[in-house]
């Protein structure tokens, strides 16, 4: 799958145009349809767009269940409240998950500008504090899961209002953070590998990028998520 | 990049990421203010949708680098979502039909 053979295999039409020309081109020309994009990035695209829909069925449900529900739905502000001095501070620490998830997705996207700079000592850096951020993430979320659990919330009931509130909840955040955790993991092998210089001999860097595809994604879901679960 | 055969690189300046970064702070900050300061309505709405949406396209478009691909992968992945709207429609109408038959005979 490179570009050499993409080019070489068709005699008509130089798929070179841009724009709609070249969408026309590239779909049309009996041709591997991604040109200059290589199968592992093309292959995390087609992954994330299949895991879009996903978390997009558990955001639909979930408006389902709570528009359709004659009780009163939990007010986020106040179920995901902190204490600070005596005072609740609404979504507190919903608000600083977001910030970490996003300084996240800043480290991330400068170490996938270090890769492709062949500077592959701060790119793996970059990339080991991206997981420990997201871990970081991950450690909140056990902590407010912890909370809401010992305030009764379960997936079938809770104390303040709307049933279905546990079920969508611990559904949401816990498929959200199965994918932190596995982001982590990923993101870990792959600073791992570049440290030992594996990507080195064939001097490409293109699994970086890819790897922050789906770093980036997890963040993008997140932003979703604090929009429709947290400020509805 | 003499060397690497399947990519064009997706090399952007620094700066650049930073930018976004910070767009995505002051972004993120005011979405929290909406639900701080209780606004409420069709205001509420409004803001929480046009934030989440920008916040969103500035990590596919720059974080992502859709900005810089070909058409053909953008509108390959950007396209399909589009069809969740029906779904979402679809479910809203579900939805406000079970709440009116609850509240006639589940009361």
């Amino acid at each position: 799958m490179n570009a050499a053979s993409a080019t070489s295999a068709v005699g008509v039409a130089p798929p070179s145009a841009l724009g709609w020309r070249g969408l026309v081109a590239d779909w049309s020309s009996d041709q591997q349809a991604f040109v200059k994009v290589s199968w592992g990035k093309a292959m995390m695209w087609i992954f994330l767009l299949s895991d879009t829909f996903v978390f997009s069925c558990f955001l639909t449900g979930y408006m389902t269940v709570r528009t359709g529900s004659p009780v009163a739905w939990p007010n986020p502000s106040e179920v995901f409240a902190l204490n600070v001095g005596g005072r609740p501070l609404p979504l507190l620490l919903i608000a600083i998950m977001t910030f970490v998830l996003i300084t996240s997705s800043g480290t991330m996207a400068m170490a996938v500008n270090c890769a492709y700079r062949r500077d592959r000592i701060n790119a793996a850096t970059l990339m080991i504090i991206t997981a420990g951020l997201g871990e970081t993430f991950v450690g909140m979320q056990a902590f407010e899961w912890t909370k809401l659990i010992l305030e009764g919330v379960r997936p079938w009931s809770n104390p303040m209002g709307a049933a279905q509130f546990g079920a969508s909840f611990f559904m949401i955040t816990g498929f959200h953070g199965l994918h932190v955790t596995i982001g982590v993991i990923y993101l870990l092998v792959v600073a791992t590998r570049l440290l030992r210089g594996r990507y080195e001999q064939r001097a490409n860097y293109q699994i970086v990028e890819v790897a922050g595809l789906y770093w980036h994604f997890v963040d993008l879901v997140w932003v979703f998520i604090f929009a429709l679960f947290y400020l509805w | 990049m003499e060397s690497t055969p399947a990519s064009h690189s997706q090399q952007h300046p620094i700066s650049l990421y930073l930018k976004v970064w910070g767009a995505l702070f002051v972004l993120s900050t005011l979405s929290y203010l909406v639900d701080y300061f209780g606004l409420h309505g069709l205001l509420r709405w409004g803001l929480i949708i046009a934030l989440m949406l920008a916040k969103a396209g500035l990590i596919v478009a720059v974080f992502m680098h859709m900005a810089w691909e070909r058409l053909a992968l953008a509108s390959a992945i950007l396209l399909p979502p589009l069809a969740l709207l029906v779904l979402v429609a679809l479910m809203a109408i579900e939805a406000d039909q079970m709440l009116v038959v609850r509240q006639l005979f589940f009361r």
